[in-house]
């Protein structure tokens, strides 16, 4: 009936959250960041992701304000745009065109018409400075900003090395070991210097700046930990610092409370810092925060802290410095190294998380369910220092236990570990049941659960594959002894190896009765019995690079990609090969839940996907051009009810969804929904609620309104009914189409009133208009950016539709008069 | 927001013999009492009313002995040869023995002669019991004979010649008077009803019978002889229940423990296994110096007794339970202090301040988390820590080592700080799971302290013995790596098919140490 919509990659987490500096809204209610191209608002109470603003097409670098109208927000981009945004509606108001790349933005409440923006200077390479852009005030959308003045020349790209003094009346920038400050008033430009000695902990370079926000006092921080106060600047001799200097690393951010009593630093050592009355001997600090620093933001009113740092974590602190909240998406570690794995229990996408932990991913909510500390070591923020680090995990069939495997690399000696945890149904969490000091001798390269939902914990064997050239057997050993309470624990059960070749992938077939794992060029087939050797096959050259089963129709074949771009397929019952092809796989997944087994490839520089049944050579699917970065890791993620799906081409994705995680840890998947629709609606609802003032009247009609639905909730099916009617098009339409384009009132009445009726035998109104909401919601897919675009188009089919339906609604004398023309005797007609 | 994580100290479970409820009871026993006797000594048995002494037969003699005394209380001594086999009445009050001539006397534990004689058989006896009813005697001699007494007539009541061999152990029912059993050297135990002409059942034990034991149920049935321990089933006639060989020469004598849960066997290869009787698997084993001929556990398993071919009775008391009386020192807080506010239940405007919980931290976690490293290195090489403790010493040098401060930790120390030092690593360095963290420390310390070598006599002699130690240990691999060698070309003639799986072995036994955390 309706053509399928494209498949699209879409973005859905991950990315990089610290652009900018996070701004905090008037009522300290919200906080919005800066999030790849995109700004985000948050709820400050319910770490809830509540808007997404897209709109810009490359990276937002500067967020503000608008300091006359604090429902509205500036935001710059490297596109060149400065978009004026109502973040409350989350509709772009206004966007102006600068031309050159922009690389921070300020807003002072004393020039109201003019940003301050940090733009390369042009025909120099590295050299940027800082300009006042005019916004023009124009009717229209997009306009041209193209009046600019610079302040600065020489300035840093980065936007925490200027900032703006005591109600805008100078600026203050810092470069490499320069900071020069401009008064405007006096149109006057001071350039201090520090010599450039060079101390153990690295050199005084200039790493930020901040401004007192009463007394003219500057306060920079440097690259050796020292954070400096200046006074006096207005001397161009006779001006004084003090230092300050606690950090052992360079001080990523400053920031100054809003009475300038307190000031806030934070560092690589990921410790925040306040320094009472700018004294060297008063200070508290708040250790322990989980990865370094990257920007620290003062809420309004100064009831609030936040601090953004490297791996995408918000920390919302209290004024008294105790930790609040976090708002965590998909951290950003290091080093993915243990892929995306799935836990079936929660069906959260698990991967790497903070240095040590395992991160459990909520995909539909966007936020981190929990966080489970697999290593329980004390980590060092100090860069050069070897730590353990969690390389491998597995889960078993119903996610009862957790195998992990973390390792530390000396220069000499390798310390492993593999750790087995058992799911505690009291405490809903992993308790550590086993830990076995190392299990290979050489890094483990593979480990899997063999997978068996229908038997018992018995049969539940891990296998793990390492570079000492053996595959190693664990099996679940019970306490013999009769009195002690039982408990169980890990042991090694078979070492198997093959030629003395490094063992490189392991892997279960569907019944749990063959293992095959593959030791450089071969792949071996293993009895999970009776761990005798079956079967091997290889594709010489080329080492095997990944392997897996085939499901369900398909378990009869054996999937193998080599490092020389082969993907074989061989025939487990007639041990040969069935067919190979030409293609060089980074990523074999298969789906749990069906035969499809998805290949991604990376060729001239684009990663492609190519979706195939193990029967049959042909692909069932392929998209080329995910993008432009290397895919890391890739994992299909079962769907809780399977998703209607119209062609014959989309049917892989029925089951279960293919999430893959890039170089950049964006974490994408492949979508026929656009990402606004995947947003919860009830969550923007609640932030216009939430964006209503408690008055006693709102509270008055919030209970009537309560007390409403609950009438409706009785009522059942009659009004439920109702509400579809009134969710109509021809509503919508009327509702949303701007009074200017709409046709006369006494053309638009009987539509609405028709809409509105219950009508008894409108079966096929229905149908027409579930066609017509079809209809709409594929233009609606089709259109990428342009919201109001397709709003436009919206309206075109819809009235036509809606006359279409006119005739339909006949009156009931009209009906019973053509019953009786069906009933007439027409054979007479015949006779002639 | 994180909080600090104290450092992982590593335990690994201990090897070898794993530490169970029985092994903590059985070896709740004092150090062992030695007496003499005259000769092998054949039986112990314990009077069953209190303060249960204990009859002894060895050689001619029999002893009684107290609860704790290590001279006899009392002696029957009236035998011209061997006695064999004195056993309490239930009472306590007769003692019946066997003796080499072929006569069964009847003692009162009082008196001095015996109150009865019973002469017919014509060989030693060397098993007399009395029946559960109190009046009757059975006996077996090596005539092959079975035999049954009354006591107030001291006349022979009836007579069995079944066995084909003589007959060195009996035992009576407990539950029936009239049912008894014998053991033979003819392999066969076989159990007679008193009321009945011929024997009732007759179990093929295999092998010599040197001992049997009725479970006080009546219903199973114990016998040893040979290597084997056998429980039999005689309520489904005589079944084998289980076969158990756990001791390498013969079994010579069974005892059951005074709650029936465990099974005592002693042998000739000088152990005493304990058996649990659920499972029948070995839960503890005692080891003597000689052969056990005979052994007997006191009610309440109060005193284990057991009597060796070269005449040595071992007498284990088991010691008085240990009471918890430091608690009682410790003054506690008055009840109510305790107990207020703990009920209060907040009202609804009352506003509510929770208490931090407080953790405690040891003192190197305190250190280490304000990251002063050498006074974490120095709280851990005190006596207490370093001596009992060295895995919690080796986790914080692992520690240091991690965050990249154990040199500047190790560096700066005085001569008396780095003779210690060297002495800990010097003994420890040979423990497997030590060796990784303590090479290191070991390389860093000879680095550091390079210089100074020569400066110090106390400092030099450390450095020898590290040497030393390290070139033992050395020789020892060595030594391991030649017999494995050796042992891979024996295990190489057996079948080419079990290679994979001795492979697995060697490595589990010798690399990898696993711990496990019960839950």
């Amino acid at each position: 009936m309706v053509a399928p919509a494209a498949l699209r990659v879409v973005r859905c987490g991950g990315g990089t959250l610290h652009g900018a500096r996070a701004v905090f809204s008037a009522d300290s209610k919200y906080l919005l960041c800066a999030s790849g191209d995109f700004v985000k608002m948050y709820s400050v109470t319910t770490e809830e992701t509540l808007r997404l603003m897209g709109g810009h097409a490359d990276l937002v670098t500067g967020i503000q304000l608008n300091p006359h109208n604090h429902m509205q927000l500036y935001s710059s981009s490297l596109d060149g745009t400065i978009k004026l945004w109502d973040f409350m509606d989350g509709i772009p108001i206004k966007t102006f065109t600068v031309g050159s790349k922009l690389l921070a933005l300020y807003k002072l409440a004393s020039c109201e018409d003019s940003v301050f923006v940090i733009i390369p200077k042009s025909g120099e390479r590295d050299t940027f400075q800082l300009v006042s852009v005019k916004l023009t005030k124009g009717a229209g959308q997009d306009l041209e900003a193209k009046e600019l003045s610079v302040v600065l020349t020489g300035v840093d790209a980065s936007p925490k090395c200027t900032a703006f003094g005591r109600e805008g009346e100078y600026v203050a920038s810092v470069k490499e070991v320069n900071l020069q400050v401009y008064f405007f008033k006096q149109k006057q430009l001071n350039r201090f210097s520090l010599s450039t000695k060079k101390t153990k902990n690295g050199n005084n370079h200039f790493s930020c700046v901040a401004c007192h926000p009463k007394e003219d006092c500057i306060a920079t921080g440097h690259a050796d930990g020292k954070i400096r106060l200046w006074r006096n600047f207005c001397h161009k001799k006779e001006y004084t610092f003090s230092t300050l200097h606690w950090h052992h690393d360079i001080v990523m951010d400053l920031a100054f409370s809003m009475e300038g009593t307190n000031l806030l630093s934070g560092g690589v050592e990921s410790v925040l810092v306040l320094w009472h009355n700018e004294s060297d001997c008063q200070k508290d600090f708040l250790p322990r925060l989980g990865s370094p620093i990257e920007y620290i933001t003062m809420s309004p009113d100064g009831s609030l802290c936040c601090t953004l740092h490297k791996d995408n974590r918000i920390t919302i602190i209290n004024s008294n410095l105790r930790f609040s909240r976090s708002i965590q998406g998909l951290i950003k570690s290091v080093d993915v190294k243990t892929g995306l794995v799935v836990d079936p229990r929660t069906k959260a996408l698990v991967l790497n998380g903070e240095p040590g932990h395992l991160q459990f991913y909520c995909l539909q909510t966007d936020q981190q369910l929990f966080s489970l500390d697999i290593v329980q070591q004390q980590y060092i923020h100090q860069a050069g220092l070897n730590q353990t680090d969690l390389v491998k995990v597995a889960f078993s069939a119903e996610g009862k236990w957790l195998a992990t495997v973390e390792e530390r690399e000396e220069e000499t000696n390798l310390e492993l570990q593999l750790k087995l945890w058992f799911y505690d149904e009291e405490t809903q969490s992993f308790k550590l049941n086993t830990r076995i000091n190392m299990p290979h001798e050489d890094h483990i390269t593979g480990m899997c659960f063999r997978d068996m939902d229908e038997l018992e914990d018995d049969s539940l064997i891990l296998v793990t594959a390492g570079r000492d050239c053996v595959f190693k057997v664990w099996v679940m050993v019970e306490d013999t002894d009769p009195e002690a309470q039982q408990s169980v624990s890990w042991s090694c059960d078979f070492v198997g190896s093959y030629h003395n070749y490094q063992a490189t992938n392991c892997c279960f077939s569907e019944d749990g009765s063959l293992l095959a794992v593959s030791f450089e060029e071969t792949v071996t087939v293993w009895d999970s019995v009776t761990w005798d050797l079956k079967c091997t096959f290889c594709h010489p050259p080329g080492k095997i690079r990944n392997i897996c089963f085939g499901k369900q129709t398909c378990s009869k074949y054996l999937i193998g990609a080599t490092d020389f771009g082969f993907l074989c397929c061989w025939n487990l019952l007639s041990c040969a090969l069935e067919w190979s092809a030409h293609l060089n796989v980074l990523i074999l997944q298969p789906d749990p839940l069906s035969e499809y087994i998805a290949a991604l490839s990376w060729l001239s520089k684009e990663s492609s996907l190519f979706v195939f049944k193990p029967n049959e050579p042909q692909p069932v699917y392929i998209q080329r051009n995910l993008g432009k970065e290397k895919i890391q890791f890739a994992a299909f993620v079962p769907r809780d009810e399977p998703e209607p799906v119209g062609s014959e081409k989309y049917l892989w994705l029925r089951r279960s969804q293919l999430f893959f995680l890039t170089d950049a840890q964006e974490l994408m998947t492949l979508s026929m929904k656009s990402l606004e629709e995947r947003l919860t609606p009830a969550s923007k609802q609640l932030a216009v609620e939430e964006s209503l003032p408690v008055t006693p009247f709102s509270l008055l009609l919030g209970k009537h309104r309560r007390q409403q639905s609950q009438e409706d909730r009785d009522l059942g099916k009659l009004i439920v009914h109702n509400k579809h009617e009134q969710e109509s098009p021809a509503v919508k339409e009327l509702l949303h189409t701007p009074a200017h384009v709409l046709p006369s009132a006494s053309f638009l009445c009987p539509i609405f009133i028709n809409s509105l009726l219950i009508s008894k035998e409108n079966k096929s109104a229905e149908e027409v208009t579930d066609e017509v909401e079809m209809e709409s919601e594929k233009t609606e897919n089709d259109s990428d950016e342009e919201r109001d675009v397709t709003e436009m188009e919206q309206e075109d089919p819809s009235p036509v539709e809606l006359l279409g339906e006119m005739p339909c609604k006949l009156s009931k004398s009209q009906e019973k008069e053509l019953r009786k023309l069906r009933k007439m005797d027409y054979s007479w007609i015949s006779v002639f | 927001m994180a909080t600090y994580k104290p450092v992982v100290v590593q335990t690994f479970p201990k090897l070898g013999e794993r530490i169970t409820q029985d092994t903590v009871y059985w070896r709740g026993y004092k150090t062992p009492v030695q007496i003499k006797e005259f000769g092998a000594v054949n039986k112990i048995d314990f009077s069953t009313v209190p303060p249960y002494n204990y009859a002894v037969t060895a050689s001619s003699r029999i002893h009684i002995y107290g609860r704790y005394s290590q001279e006899p209380i009392k002696t029957f001594s009236r035998f011209k040869d061997a006695a064999y086999c004195a056993t309490y009445r239930d009472d306590g009050n007769l003692l019946v023995a066997g003796s080499e001539e072929g006569s069964i006397r009847l003692f009162d534990v009082g008196g001095r002669a015996p109150l009865r004689q019973f002469d017919g058989h014509t060989k030693p006896v060397h098993v007399v019991g009395f029946l559960s009813d109190k009046y009757r005697i059975f006996s077996g001699g090596d005539d092959y004979s079975s035999a049954l007494w009354d006591i107030p007539s001291a006349t022979e009541i009836i007579s069995y010649s079944e066995h084909t061999d003589y007959v060195r152990c009996g035992c009576a029912s407990k539950v029936n008077a009239d049912v008894f059993i014998t053991g033979s050297y003819d392999h066969t135990v076989k159990l007679f009803d008193a009321r009945t002409k011929s024997s009732v059942m007759t179990i093929e034990h295999g092998q010599p019978v040197e001992s049997v034991l009725l479970f006080p149920s009546g219903g199973l049935l114990v016998s040893a002889g040979g290597r084997y321990v056998k429980v039999w089933d005689v309520l489904k006639g005589g079944q084998l229940l289980v076969s158990l060989k756990n001791h390498h020469k013969t079994v010579t004598c069974l005892c059951l423990n005074s709650s029936g849960q465990r099974l005592l066997s002693g042998s000739l290869d000088r152990h005493v296994k304990i058996y649990s009787t659920t499972s029948y698997k070995v839960v503890h084993s005692f080891n003597y110096a000689t052969s056990i001929l005979s052994l007997a556990l006191s009610p309440e398993d109060e005193t284990l007794v057991v009597g060796m071919t070269n005449g040595v009775l071992n007498v284990k008391h088991r010691k008085p339970e240990e009471r918890k009386e430091k608690s009682q020192m410790k003054r506690q807080p008055a009840y109510r202090p305790y107990v207020k506010g703990r009920t209060y239940m907040p009202k609804q405007e009352d506003f509510c301040v929770s208490k931090p919980v407080k953790r405690v931290l040891r003192k190197y976690d305190k250190l280490l988390k304000s990251f002063q490293s050498s006074k974490a290195l120095d709280a851990v090489l005190e006596p207490p820590i370093r001596l009992y403790t060295p895995e919690v010493t080796v986790a914080v040098m692992q520690e240091l080592h991690r965050r990249g401060t154990l040199r500047s930790a190790l560096a700066g120390r005085d001569e008396k700080q780095i003779n210690l030092l060297l002495t800990f690593v010097a003994r420890r360095v040979i423990e497997p799971r030590f060796t990784p963290i303590l090479v290191t420390v070991a390389d860093m310390i000879t680095d550091i302290y390079q210089p100074v070598v020569g400066q110090s006599a106390i400092v030099d002699r450390q450095f020898l013995k590290l040497q030393e130690a390290i070139g033992k240990e050395i020789d020892y691999q060595e030594e391991l790596l030649e017999v494995l060698g050796m042992m891979d070309t024996l295990f190489a003639t057996f079948t080419k098919k079990r290679a994979t799986y001795l492979e697995e072995n060697k490595s589990n036994g010798l690399i990898e140490t696993i711990e496990t955390i019960t839950n």
